[in-house]
């Protein structure tokens, strides 16, 4: 018989129903993800460069802009440290109420945000346990800047938490018994060996949780007082927009955000890109 | 610079890890810690590096007691099993870990780490891997590189866990040999730890065979290859046959085993066994043996036959093919055993 003779093989899928996965899990993302975004932006557009500029820099929404950003960095911030912090003695220590303390974790996501911000401004009011204690001081934290940061790191402490707790958790104690063995300090060792490890997903985790802040509104709104040029942020402007039946505002300010967002994920993943190349793992 | 354990104790909950260890490394000396897995093995290897910590014991070098040192100031050049190499970092910057970490006063310039790690990456034959990183390296490439990170601190000893384990058959007999060159180049005392006999002897100038958390037996191929110093290290030295004897007047005997012959080292009178490995063990034909032939199979340059008795009990053993004594032994022959060599111990010490 020769070669030519014998009929080709078509390769199949070993696994079944690719098809069918693909195709419902690319669809739900379009319904739920992707074509809002997509009207988002058509929306935009529809609006004109020109107005669009005028409306994303009006002096309300830039305040508006300037008191999110600002807020969501410092509540970052915090979340950064504190989360690695979190993560670190929830992984390498053992004590009494470990699991607990790890479920109490889930809770800025279990519960809802307006509670959140509901008991937050309860307890950080002139009259609540800590208003009580810090208003003598002169410390306002309900209707300022504070209490916008308190309610953004709340909301978005598990993103860094549960980012770097798997990795440390995989990360072989031989890597730091073999820097002790060469003469590392712990801080050296930490620093050299361990915090390159768990960087990539550490960052992912702060990204992510100043992604989610830049938007954060349930538990804002309560907490904030919301004065214009104040303590006003972009998400409840947007909101106000809407009551106005102005949704070209909405759909501007709620574009400007998006593309923050995108933008500090984007650069997110390109550094845990790089860290990652070489063996390292990312989130 | 001789390492002195004495006394050494470890129990990990209620795991008795390691049973009163004394152990004297000399300068220079390379030392194989051989024994099965859960044997204490590693667990004393850590203790030396400082990983770990015995509950009661010493362990001095030098008659400095390193039990009040921490792991970084023992100077310790430890290998991990699976080299443990930093994965962020280059070849180069692997090896060059333990100089730049040192303190500023100590820390030898850029220019003298670059050269000194320059230097290791010629020694090791790893020059054009120096710019990859570990993923980017095969297993022999990378014990090279755990080894050389070890080196470049002039480790004050050597020591390294499993350092083959991961490597296959033929990376592995090139890796031992070449190791050995290393250590004999370099002069540094060095302990590895293994669960493979060949590599123990091999590479060694003494073994020693751990078992239990205690020291059975000190020394080198032959002595502990023909004169096992307990039933242990007899079968785990793979004298696996156990045949029950008995010595009277310093000769053995025992039903359908002609063992006469073997020598009994002054063993007292009474029931004793008989270690035997399968290719010293030889099936003499005769009809009125109490064993026969069950079953053989043929691996071209070797036979296994296994013998049964009356009673069901089933040992194997190892012929050449082509031997003289291995003509005529089919299934269902009846023989006696002539054991060529042997370990014999009391009956109540095994």
């Amino acid at each position: 018989m020769s070669a030519a003779a014998a009929p080709s093989v078509r390769a199949r899928r070993v696994l079944p129903g690719f098809r069918l996965t693909l195709g419902t899990t690319v669809l739900y993302l379009s319904v739920i993800v992707l074509i809002p975004i997509i009207a988002l932006v058509l929306k935009g557009a529809g609006i004109g460069p020109g107005r669009f500029w005028d409306m994303v820099t009006a002096p309300r929404t830039l305040a508006s802009f300037r008191i999110t950003i600002v807020a969501a960095a410092i509540a970052t911030t915090i979340n950064a440290v504190y989360g690695l912090l979190m993560a670190w003695v929830l992984v390498r220590y053992e004590f009494p109420g470990k699991r607990l303390l790890d479920a109490l974790m889930d809770i800025p996501f279990a519960l809802p945000t307006a509670v959140a911000g509901l008991s937050l401004t309860a307890l950080y009011s002139a009259n609540g346990w800590f208003g009580a204690l810090l208003d003598p001081l002169g410390l306002q934290v309900v209707y300022s800047l504070g209490g916008i940061v308190l309610a953004m790191s709340f909301t978005s402490i598990p993103f860094v938490v549960r980012a770097v707790q798997p990795v440390l958790e995989e990360l072989d104690p031989a890597y730091e018994q073999a820097a002790a063995t060469l003469g590392a300090g712990s801080w050296t060792t930490f620093r050299r060996v361990v915090f390159p490890a768990i960087m990539p997903a550490w960052l992912g985790g702060v990204s992510t949780s100043f992604a989610r802040s830049l938007g954060e509104f349930g538990a804002v709104v309560f907490i904030a007082g919301n004065l214009p040029f104040q303590t006003e942020v972009a998400s409840l402007l947007a909101y106000i927009r809407i009551e106005e039946y102005d949704y070209e505002g909405a759909a501007a300010i709620a574009l400007v955000l998006m593309v923050l967002a995108l933008v500090v994920l984007l650069a997110s993943n390109i550094v845990q890109f790089r860290a990652t190349r070489h063996g390292g793992r990312s989130l | 610079m001789t390492i002195e354990i004495a006394q050494m104790y470890k129990s990990f909950g209620r795991t008795e890890v390691l049973r009163g260890i004394d152990l004297t490394v000399a300068n220079g000396e390379l030392v194989a810690l051989l024994g099965p897995s859960g044997s204490g093995k590693t667990t004393l290897l850590k203790i030396i590096a400082g990983l770990d910590w015995p509950d009661r014991g010493g362990l001095a070098f030098d008659g400095q007691d390193w039990l009040q040192l921490s792991p970084q100031d023992r100077r310790i050049g430890f290998v991990f099993q699976n080299y443990a190499l930093f994965p962020q970092m280059t070849v180069r910057d692997n090896i060059a870990f333990g100089l730049t970490v040192r303190p500023r006063g100590e820390r030898p310039a850029k220019a003298q780490i670059a050269s000194r790690v320059n230097e290791l990456l010629g020694f090791l034959q790893i020059d054009a891997l120096g710019d990859r990183y570990p993923a980017q390296l095969s297993g022999g490439q990378r014990q090279r590189v755990a080894l050389g990170r070890a080196l470049a601190i002039e480790p004050t000893v050597l020591l390294l866990d499993e350092p083959f384990g991961a490597l296959d058959a033929a990376v592995r007999r090139d890796l031992r040999r070449w190791l050995r060159g290393v250590h004999d180049a370099m002069g540094t005392t060095t302990i590895f730890v293994t669960h493979d006999q060949e590599e123990a002897f091999e590479l060694a100038d003494r073994v020693v065979v751990m078992n239990h958390g205690r020291i059975e037996q000190i020394g080198n191929a032959a002595t502990i290859h023909d004169a096992p110093a307990t039933p242990f290290i007899a079968d785990f030295m793979g004298a696996t046959i156990h045949l029950p004897v008995a010595v009277r007047e310093g000769r053995i005997g025992g039903a359908g085993i002609d063992a006469a012959h073997l020598p009994t080292a002054d063993l007292p009178n009474g029931p004793a066994q008989l270690f035997v490995r399968p290719e010293d063990l030889l099936p003499i034909p005769d009809p009125s043996g109490p064993w026969s032939v069950s079953s053989v199979t043929n691996t071209g340059s070797q036979l296994r036959l296994i013998l049964s008795d009356a009673s069901g009990t089933e040992i194997p053993a190892d012929l050449r093919r082509r031997s003289p004594g291995a003509q005529g032994l089919t299934p269902g022959v009846r023989v006696h055993l002539r054991p060529e060599a042997g370990s014999v111990f009391p009956a109540e010490t095994v």
